[in-house]
């Protein structure tokens, strides 16, 4: 194998296995660290930066990073990544004084954003600080988006959704509210220099069975409506047997939210057997936490309506076959119930864009867009969120919203979109004396914390209590410890290697060997322990001075300990902090934006 | 000297042997020794050697005297027995132990200091007599311990950190086994496993004393330019033209003997060791000629290693002394100790 070209960002951004999974790509192993040093205000910075919303991603985020987490190959149980993130949201102090400064004097150029959501506020957070004017059009009267109007309040409360909105909005934002866009024509002809637009996904899919229009009075709700209707408090009951039709994560909103409106008998209906759920897993273990009913296998047939009113839902019941692709009927049910909320998905719609602006629209009827520059065939419009490419969750709205500003900056400045400035890094020695490391290089074997909960007992009272407590203090200090460093890379200079096998004999997990070079695979079977994660890189250094042999490392379970550097006699192993260098708008000329304390730091690092 | 210990991870995938034991259970405290030691990659070898064995770790018993390399027992097979006897007396702890119990595998480690000089005169009569233990020299010509004065293993002309070059002969544990009559004499470097672990199985196999020479340089104070017992030293001046193989005793034995004569020793236990290459004429039962070469080898500044000789048809001290063949430790304390009146019976046959 050729060596390992270290000098690429990429290569030691994939052994940071959260990061690299995070599509904001957040500095996870970072901010735990500045979580640990109890610095929660430089924690929170350091997640603003990337992900812009810490304290609702700290309790709605899909979490990507956490299945990717080293610690789930290490114990089997991945560092608890979200909830970290909300301490750090949680204990913050005043960060006004962070926030950068943004100039009095506008550059002239004027943004347009259709959408209130996670990918326009980022656009705006983006674009503020380099003199932009920026006009966000908001259907509803307030902002948010989704994370308002689908998020019920026991999983985020108003007050997180409302400070952090507000800090951007607060950078100058021209927002207004109640202002449907219902042309984009009309929009153009403002005058916008660029357009942005953000409107997600907003359509539920309807579930066109028979009955489904019998009814006088309807009890047969489109989930991502009626949880609207709930969060603007034009729903404040539902009936005692409920029905959700969908086992994605809106339909455990939906479940949920039942609960705390007067549902008593719900139950989640699925198709599919349990390991082909959509949901997240915690979602699901906290609706069935709550006593809610999840029915796998059923099929929806016909809406039961009887004089008009509906009683109950017949269901197909299937038996799958090996990977749930085929099913058989065997047998016919009716469910009777008061409701049934549909949470099927949902999908985009676009009737607000006029076909003859240059706008071009393809498969499924969805816009053209660039996956890397987000513009559309339209170079004035670019899109983002949800809107752009279908329903994924806020954490890429917020990648997108990143994305899209360093184009819309670009093309305000005359510049080809494509030239954007490459992934950096940074590699510092975090050797400090004999043994002595900048970080707490001794492996944690403490279990991964559980997150309390408010009571059952007192859990329903209202839709706006909060059900996750948060971590405490002690949970705190033990679930940091569990993070394994990753971004403190082992860097290795084969010049200096002596080939005395030290780091072989000391690596707790075997994940070094020094060998004679060959082919990926004929070197994976001669490695110390033979590696059985394809998914991870090798490392090869270049040929060793002495013998000419390689040092190989599998990067699969490497516990970042740094033994190999301790025990290394002349430093060829050193343990250096990765710090990946994310290019924003602002990265685009090399503007530095002074902040409002007149530090000249552009965020904090570890 | 590392800050923490090396700490077990849950998942980390690693391979069990018939015992049931992953290679860590065979680990023992963190070494205190330099970073870099070759001590310690011999240490790992011991390791893996009696983890790829299958050897109980209650049936080691590990042995040393004063040094660098002395301290090593602690750094292996945490569940073994061990003594750590005073400087360059090992031998006869382990004659003694022997004595007690013939069951347990003994394993010393010992440097060329504690060896070579204050521990010379046990060394030769341990070799003499047959003890039977695994006798490994950590030689790295120079005393560590002391902060890098010239050892009796230091070559002339090399060259201490500081300082002259030494000018005294060295003292070469091989040659002089030879001509005490040693049985099993071995050579190797610890920054070559591939060649120590399978010389360790075979010295463990060997009815007698096993002695290992293994050149293990000392990170500190010798592996500068100038040293004869460096890490660069070593890879540019060994010779490997004595190789062998350790095939266990459950292992049916399918390879062919190659046709340039190799010859097979079958081990005590029923175990061979094979030689796959020797150079032409060599026979590593002749002493003379094991001698002639490795002595011709040193003329031309080259360091020759592998398993270079060895004598399976000696006995070991117990058996040649009519030492109970269960150990002293299974023969009844009326009959260890008969008691004054036995004595005097005794003592009267001498008037």
């Amino acid at each position: 194998m050729e060596p390992t070209n270290e000098q690429d960002p990429s290569y030691y951004h994939q052994v940071v296995d959260c990061q690299w999974a995070c599509p904001a790509h957040t500095n996870v192993p970072g901010y735990i660290r500045l979580i640990a040093q109890g610095r929660f205000d430089d924690a929170y910075m350091l997640n603003r930066e990337s992900n812009v919303f810490p304290g609702i991603l700290g309790r709605t985020c899909d979490r990507p990073c956490e299945p990717a987490c080293r610690r789930e190959r290490v114990d089997g149980n991945p560092v608890a990544i979200c909830r970290l993130k909300r301490v750090a949201a949680d204990l913050k102090g005043d960060i006004t004084d962070r926030l950068p400064v943004i100039p009095s004097e506008k550059n002239g150029k004027r943004v347009a954003c259709i959408g209130a959501g996670p990918s326009s506020l980022t656009v705006a957070n983006d674009l503020l600080p380099l003199g932009y004017s920026v006009t966000m059009f908001e259907q509803f009267d307030r902002p948010g988006g989704l994370m308002r109007t689908n998020i019920p309040e026991f999983r985020l409360p108003d007050s997180v959704l409302d400070s952090e909105t507000q800090v951007i909005l607060d950078m100058g934002v021209d927002v207004r509210y109640n202002a449907k866009i219902t042309s984009l024509k009309t929009l153009l002809d403002e005058g916008f220099d660029a357009v942005f637009v953000g409107v997600g996904a907003p359509r539920g899919k309807e579930l066109d069975l028979p009955g489904r229009h019998d009814e006088v009075e309807s009890h047969i709700y489109i989930g991502i409506d009626w949880l609207e209707s709930v969060a603007f408090g034009h729903v404040t009951e539902i009936g005692k047997r409920v029905l959700i039709i969908g086992v994605g994560n809106t339909a455990m909103d939906c479940c949920r939210s039942s609960k705390r409106l007067g549902g008593a008998d719900i139950k989640v209906m699925a198709r599919r057997p349990r390991e082909f759920f959509k949901a997240s897993p915690w979602e699901l273990e906290d609706a069935e936490e709550e006593g809610v009913d999840i029915v796998v296998n059923h099929a929806p047939k016909r809406f039961v309506v009887e004089d008009g009113r509906l009683v109950g839902m017949e269901f197909d019941v299937l038996e799958w076959d090996e990977g749930a692709k085929k099913s058989t009927t065997l047998s016919t049910v009716t469910i009777p119930c008061d409701d049934v909320i549909l949470a099927i998905g949902q999908e985009n719609a676009f009737p607000w864009i006029e076909r003859d602006l240059g706008l071009e629209f393809g498969e499924w009827d969805m816009p053209v867009v660039d996956k890397v520059t987000h513009q559309s065939t339209r170079p004035d419009v670019f899109f983002g969120g949800d809107a752009a490419w279908g329903p994924q969750n806020i954490i890429w709205a917020v990648a997108h919203g990143h994305q899209a500003a360093i184009s819309i900056h670009n093309h305000c400045n005359d510049v080809p979109l494509d030239e954007r400035l490459p992934m950096g890094m940074n590699l510092v020695s975090q050797k400090m004396g004999m043994s002595e490391w900048s970080y707490h290089n001794d492996y944690n074997p403490s279990p991964r914390q559980k997150m309390t909960h408010v009571e059952l007992t007192k859990r329903f009272a209202s839709l706006d209590l909060e059900v996750e407590l948060g971590f405490s203090a002690e949970q705190t200090a033990r679930e940091v410890q569990r993070c394994l460093n990753c971004d403190v890379q082992t860097a290795f200079k084969a010049p200096l290697c002596i080939e005395c096998d030290a780091c072989i004999d000391i690596c707790p997990v075997r994940c070094l060997t020094i060998t004679s070079n060959g082919e990926e695979a004929d070197l994976r079977d001669r490695l110390s322990t033979p590696s059985a994660n394809l998914h991870q890189a090798l490392f090869i250094s270049a040929p060793l001075p002495q013998t000419g042999r390689v040092m190989v490392k599998d990067e699969n379970v490497c516990v970042h300990c740094g033994l190999c550097a301790e025990r290394c006699p002349t430093a060829a192993w050193d343990m250096e902090l990765f710090d990946l260098q994310i290019p924003y708008a602002r990265s685009a000329n090399f503007v530095r934006i002074p902040v409002r304390s007149g530090a000249p730091t552009e965020s904090a690092r570890s | 000297m590392p800050s923490i210990t090396k700490p077990l991870i849950p998942l980390a995938p690693l391979p069990k042997n018939d015992l049931g034991l992953t290679i860590r259970d065979y680990e023992g405290a963190m070494s205190t020794l330099c970073a870099g030691c070759g001590h310690d990659s011999v240490t790992a070898a011991i390791v893996q050697t009696f983890w790829e064995l299958s050897t109980p770790p209650r049936n080691i018993a590990k042995l040393s005297g004063i040094g660098c390399s002395s301290k090593t027992p602690t750094y292996f097979v945490r569940g073994a027995h061990g003594f750590n006897s005073a400087h360059g007396r090992m031998v006869p702890i382990a004659t003694g132990a022997n004595a007690a119990n013939r069951e347990l595998t003994y394993i010393g480690i010992s440097g060329d200091g504690d060896s070579l000089s204050i521990g010379l005169g046990h060394l030769m009569h341990g070799i003499r007599r047959n003890v039977k233990m695994v006798y490994i020299i950590e030689n790295n010509g120079v005393y560590g311990l002391t902060k890098g004065q010239m050892s009796a293993s230091a070559d002339i002309g090399s060259r201490p950190k500081k300082g002259e070059a030494n000018l005294l002969a060295p003292i070469d544990p091989i040659t002089l086994g030879l001509t005490l009559g040693a049985t099993f004499l071995a050579r190797s470097f610890s920054g070559d496993k591939e060649q120590l672990v399978p010389i360790l199985k075979a010295a463990v196999a060997h009815n007698g004393f096993a002695l290992i020479d293994v050149i293990s340089p000392c990170v500190t104070f010798n592996d500068h330019e100038g040293s004869t017992k460096s890490y660069k030293f070593m890879r540019e001046h060994e010779v490997k033209e004595v190789q062998t193989d350790f095939v266990p005793v459950r292992t049916e034995i399918r390879a062919k003997i190659p046709a340039d004569g190799a010859t097979e020793v079958t081990m005590h236990d029923g175990s061979v060791v094979r030689f796959r290459s020797v150079p032409t004429g060599y026979d590593p039962h002749d002493r003379l000629k094991v001698e002639e070469y490795i002595r011709d080898r040193q003329g031309r500044g080259e360091i020759v290693t592998g398993l270079l000789y060895v004598d399976e048809t000696v006995k070991e001290v117990h058996e040649l002394n009519g030492t109970p063949a269960k150990g002293l430790n299974k023969v009844p304390f009326a009959q260890l100790c008969p008691g004054s009146a036995e004595l005097a019976a005794m003592q009267q046959d001498f008037r």
